[in-house]
């Protein structure tokens, strides 16, 4: 019985260490999309990023043949959601407009424009994992996309700046 | 602009800048998982214990209360002398 588990538990974190060195890298650039910070200054979304990896970890004998990253994802989109909701209208309302190509966007916006687009779940996945109606995430994702791409006059400067390259692209 | 063109527009803006992983995240991340584990063992052997305890205290219970006995009647006086 000991044996076994001693066993278990080097498969597990070999398994672990691989799945993080191949995954980590696009988890942190989805977790600092999500939460518009800086790419060289993102301790909010280190955090989350560590608490869903650590979650997978624990979870990681029971996965039973279910993808790791994707776990991992919606373990990572959840805790954001429920992260903002508890944060919502707080001080640190004023942070979000730091930096970050999202940076204009609210919240649930940027969650399913992440979604959708950079990490390409189906329209329906993020509905049902969000508990959203279908309709309701195709709206937010086509509007988050045109403010994206036509930011309002008061946007931030990164944001207008993002848009001339586009266009000149 | 069609919607396809706006979609990878957004998706190009989204690609540019990619954060540096942090050296100790799967450290922190490992450190983290297997003290949740821990604690979970930890939860799942006290409601074991819990559980055992509670059978113990009813069986105990049961066997010095004897519920199942019928209790003896107050109300007829009992029936001596005839």
């Amino acid at each position: 019985m000991r044996q076994r588990q001693v066993v278990q538990g080097t498969r597990r974190t070999r398994e672990f260490e691989a799945f993080v060195a191949g995954a980590s890298g696009r988890l942190l650039h989805t977790a600092t999309l999500l939460t518009a910070e800086a790419p060289d200054d993102n301790p909010r979304a280190r955090r989350l990023l560590t608490l869903a990896l650590a979650h997978t970890y624990a979870c990681w004998d029971r996965l039973r043949g279910e993808d790791p990253y994707d776990r991992t994802r919606q373990d990572l989109a959840l805790r954001y959601a429920h992260g903002t909701w508890r944060r919502h209208g707080l001080l640190l309302r004023g942070r979000t407009h730091s930096a970050g190509p999202l940076a204009g966007l609210a919240p649930q916006e940027r969650l399913i424009v992440v979604l959708r687009l950079y990490e390409g779940v189906a329209e329906e996945q993020a509905a049902a994992l969000l508990g959203l109606p279908t309709e309701r995430v195709g709206t937010i994702c086509d509007r988050a996309t045109a403010t994206l791409l036509h930011p309002p006059r008061e946007a931030a400067p990164t944001v207008v700046g993002a848009k001339a390259k586009v266009a000149a692209s | 602009m069609n919607r396809n063109q706006r979609e990878a527009a957004v998706r190009q803006l989204m690609e540019r800048a990619t954060p540096q992983v942090p050296a100790d995240l799967y450290g922190d991340a490992v450190r983290r998982g297997t003290r949740m584990l821990r604690r979970r063992v930890v939860a799942r052997r006290l409601m074991w214990l819990a559980l055992f305890a509670a059978g113990v205290a009813f069986t105990v219970w049961a066997l010095t209360a004897r519920p199942w006995v019928e209790p003896p009647s107050t109300t007829t006086p009992p029936m001596t002398g005839w």
